[in-house]
C-alpha cells in the first residue's frame, strides 16, 4: 500500500463537456492532493475526449489519462469497470474519486472488489486525517437521519461524492498539465451486457438540479390537481416543480420530479415545500437549499425543524394568497 | 425460473424523525421504542420484481435475510407476499459487518442454494445506505450485474432491464444468470394476502450458521470489515424556523411573501 500515491478522479463527460460533478470532484481532489503533496489526475473514458482533457486541466488536474475508443461511447458497466481497473493498476493511486451518479455508483463498488480494497458511496465531506494521512469519509446514513465517518486501510481508497457537496475551482485555461492516452484493451468476453436503447425522459422547462427556485409538494397536496396550483408559482418564479416520494408513488407526479435521497439532489436559493412532512430521506435531497420555506398544517412536522420560514395552516387557504402576493410583488 | 432475493431487516425508515437517536459512545443507532423493524423498502421493491416475474411465467423465489435477532414476523413477510422459501443467516458471527463481509456471507449462501437464474437485491439498505451488496455478490460469484432497475423482462435466457439514469433510463440486455439491483421506481411492493399470511405462519425458515455455508470466520461480520466506522452522529441544524402568523391564513401568507421580498430571497 505504501507504493500507492496520488488522487485519481474517474470523470464523466456529457455532450463533449465535463459534467458538473467532475468539476466539483476536481475542486475537492485539488485540495486533497495539495494537502498530501501528491498529484491529481483525471481518467476520462469515452469517445472524442480531447477537449474534455484540456478542460480537466483548466479545472485543476495535473495529468489526464484518456481512454478514447468508439466502443466506449456509451456507458456500460462491464467495459467501463474493466478500463478503470486497468488504469488504476497502472497508475496505482492512493485515492479514487467518482461522482455519486448512476454510473459512478455502479463502477465504484465493483472496482473496489477487483482491486481488493473498499469503497464508500455518497460522501458529502472528505478530509485527510492529520496523523494517519488516510482519507476520512463522511456520508449520510439512515436516510439522512445520521452521518457516519468511515476510514479504510487498503489502497486505493475509493469513494463516490454526492453532487453539489463540493465546490469547483474557477476555470483557468492557462493551467498546464499532461495528457496521456491509454489503450482500452477490452476483452470482448468480459462484456456480458449490452445497451439496447437510451431513453431520455426530460421534464419540461428548468431542470430541478439547475433551478434557483424549487416548489415542491408532498403527500398533503392530495392529488395531481393541487400540483397544477404549485406549478403556477414555479413557472412564475422561473423555477422547477418537485415532489416527494409519496406524491410520486401515488402517481400525482412523474418519478423524475422526486426530490430526495434516491431522487434529485437540489440546491436552489429558495425551496418552497408545501404539504411536505420533511421525512429525512426527502430532506437529504433539499437540505442544501439556501432558504427553505414550509407550509404545513401540522406544527410538529419535521419540515419546520429544517425550514427558515414557516406557516402552520391548510395549504389550500395559505398557498393561493401566498402565490398571488408573490405575483403582485415580482411583476 | 429460480430467483433469489436478499431482504434485510432494518429500523423502520418511516419512524418519526424525532424518535431517531444515536448512542455516540457506541457508534450505534438506538432502536426506537414501539416501532417494530421492517424489511428495507428497496428490498421489498426487489421482491416485487421477482413476484411479477413469478406471476407472469412461474418460478420459485428464495429469500435470504442476514442478521441478528431477526423477528420472525418481520422476516417472514416476503413469504406472506408470495415467496416460496426463506433462508436466514442468523448468528452473532454475521453481525457488525460492512458491505464486504455481508456480501461474502450472502454469496456463500447463494452458492449453497446452487440453482438460480436471477438474484435480486434492493439498490441500498435503508439503514447504512451503502449500496454495494449487489455489486459485491456479483463480483464474488463472477456474475454480470445491472443496477438501479425499474423494470425487468425475462425471456430466452436473457433479461431486459430498464436501468434508471439521471435523465431517463437505459434498456440493458444481460445474459442469465445475473444479479439485478432494484430501485423504488419499479413501484411499491404488494400487500401480503390473508392466504399468504396463513401459509407463512406454517412455514419454518431454514437457518444457516457460518459452518453451514463454509464461511471463513476471518472474513465474516466485524472481522471481515474493510471499512472502519470512526464516528456516527446526528447533524445539528443551526438557527430556528421563523414562524409567520396572521389573523387569517391569507394574511399569514401575504406576510410570508413580504418577508421573502424584504430579505431579498425573492
Amino acid at each position: 500500500m505504501a507504493e500507492n500515491k496520488g488522487i485519481m478522479i474517474i470523470g464523466e463527460v456529457s455532450e463533449g463537456n465535463l459534467s458538473s460533478i467532475t468539476t466539483e470532484l476536481l475542486g475537492c481532489g485539488r485540495k486533497l492532493a495539495d494537502e498530501l503533496g501528491q498529484e491529481l489526475s483525471t481518467v476520462l473514458i469515452g469517445s472524442g475526449l480531447i477537449d474534455s482533457a484540456q478542460e480537466s486541466i483548466a479545472y485543476g488536474a495535473d495529468k489526464v489519462y484518456t481512454v478514447d475508443d468508439p466502443l466506449l461511447a456509451d456507458y456500460l458497466a462491464d467495459s467501463y469497470v474493466a478500463v478503470a481497473e486497468k488504469v488504476a493498476k497502472e497508475v496505482k493511486p492512493g485515492i479514487i474519486l467518482l461522482g455519486q451518479t448512476s454510473s459512478g455508483s455502479d463502477i465504484a463498488p465493483r472496482l473496489a472488489y477487483r482491486l481488493e480494497t473498499a469503497a464508500t458511496l455518497d460522501c458529502i465531506n472528505l478530509e485527510i486525517d492529520p496523523d494517519s494521512k488516510r482519507l476520512l469519509q463522511t456520508k449520510p446514513v439512515y436516510g439522512g437521519n445520521a452521518q457516519a465517518v468511515f476510514v479504510m486501510e487498503t489502497d486505493p481508497q475509493i469513494v463516490t461524492v454526492r453532487a453539489k457537496s463540493m465546490t469547483p475551482l474557477e476555470k483557468d485555461d492557462s493551467r498546464k498539465g499532461e495528457v496521456v492516452a491509454i489503450e482500452a484493451g477490452i476483452d470482448p468476453s468480459a462484456i456480458k451486457t449490452k445497451v439496447l436503447e437510451k431513453v431520455k425522459e426530460e421534464v419540461e422547462g428548468v431542470k430541478l438540479e439547475d433551478a434557483t427556485v424549487v416548489v415542491t409538494g408532498g403527500r398533503g397536496i392530495g392529488g395531481d390537481e393541487g400540483f397544477k396550483q404549485l406549478e403556477e408559482l414555479s413557472k412564475l418564479l422561473k423555477g422547477a416543480l418537485g415532489a416527494t416520494r409519496p406524491a410520486c408513488d401515488n402517481g400525482w407526479m412523474p418519478e423524475k420530479s422526486q426530490v430526495g435521497l434516491t431522487g434529485k439532489i437540489v440546491t436552489p436559493d429558495l425551496y418552497i415545500a408545501v404539504g411536505v412532512s420533511g421525512a429525512s430521506q426527502h430532506m437529504a435531497g433539499c437540505s442544501g437549499a439556501k432558504t427553505i420555506v414550509a407550509i404545513n398544517k401540522d406544527p410538529e412536522a419535521n419540515i419546520f425543524k429544517m425550514a427558515h420560514y414557516g406557516i402552520v395552516g391548510d395549504w389550500k387557504k395559505v398557498f393561493p394568497a401566498f402565490r398571488d402576493k408573490i405575483k403582485a410583488l415580482v411583476s | 425460473m429460480n430467483m433469489i432475493v436478499c431482504c434485510k431487516q432494518v429500523i423502520d425508515p418511516e419512524a418519526p424523525p424525532a424518535s431517531f437517536r444515536v448512542d455516540t459512545s457506541a457508534n450505534k443507532v438506538i432502536p426506537p421504542q414501539g416501532v417494530p423493524p421492517v424489511i428495507s423498502p428497496f428490498d421489498e421493491n426487489a421482491l416485487e420484481a421477482a413476484l411479477r416475474i413469478k406471476d407472469a411465467q412461474g418460478g420459485t423465489i428464495t429469500v435470504i435475510s442476514l442478521g441478528n435477532n431477526l423477528l420472525r414476523d418481520v422476516v417472514k413477510k416476503p413469504l406472506s407476499m408470495g415467496a416460496d422459501e426463506l433462508v436466514l443467516l442468523e448468528d452473532e458471527a454475521y453481525g457488525e459487518g460492512d458491505s464486504w463481509s455481508i456480501a461474502y456471507a450472502l454469496a456463500l449462501a447463494i452458492k449453497k442454494i446452487g440453482e438460480y437464474d436471477i438474484i435480486f437485491c434492493g439498490r441500498q439498505a435503508a439503514d447504512w445506505d451503502s449500496g454495494q451488496i449487489g455489486a459485491g455478490i456479483a463480483e464474488i460469484l463472477g456474475l454480470p450485474a445491472v443496477t438501479l432497475a425499474k423494470k425487468i423482462d425475462v425471456a430466452d435466457g436473457t433479461a431486459k432491464v430498464e436501468r434508471v439514469t439521471s435523465d431517463g433510463y437505459d434498456v440493458v440486455e444481460v445474459s442469465l444468470p445475473a444479479l439485478v439491483t432494484v430501485s423504488n421506481e419499479l413501484g411499491e411492493a404488494r400487500y401480503p394476502t390473508i392466504k399468504g399470511i396463513m401459509a407463512a405462519k406454517k412455514k419454518e425458515p431454514i437457518v444457516w450458521k457460518p459452518e453451514d455455508i463454509g464461511a471463513d470466520s476471518a472474513q465474516l461480520g466485524a472481522s471481515g470489515r474493510r471499512t472502519k466506522l470512526l464516528k456516527l452522529f446526528q447533524p445539528v441544524r443551526e438557527g430556528e424556523c421563523e414562524m409567520i402568523e396572521g389573523e387569517s391564513p391569507e394574511e399569514a401568507a401575504e406576510k410570508l411573501a413580504m418577508k421573502l421580498r424584504e430579505s431579498k430571497v425573492l
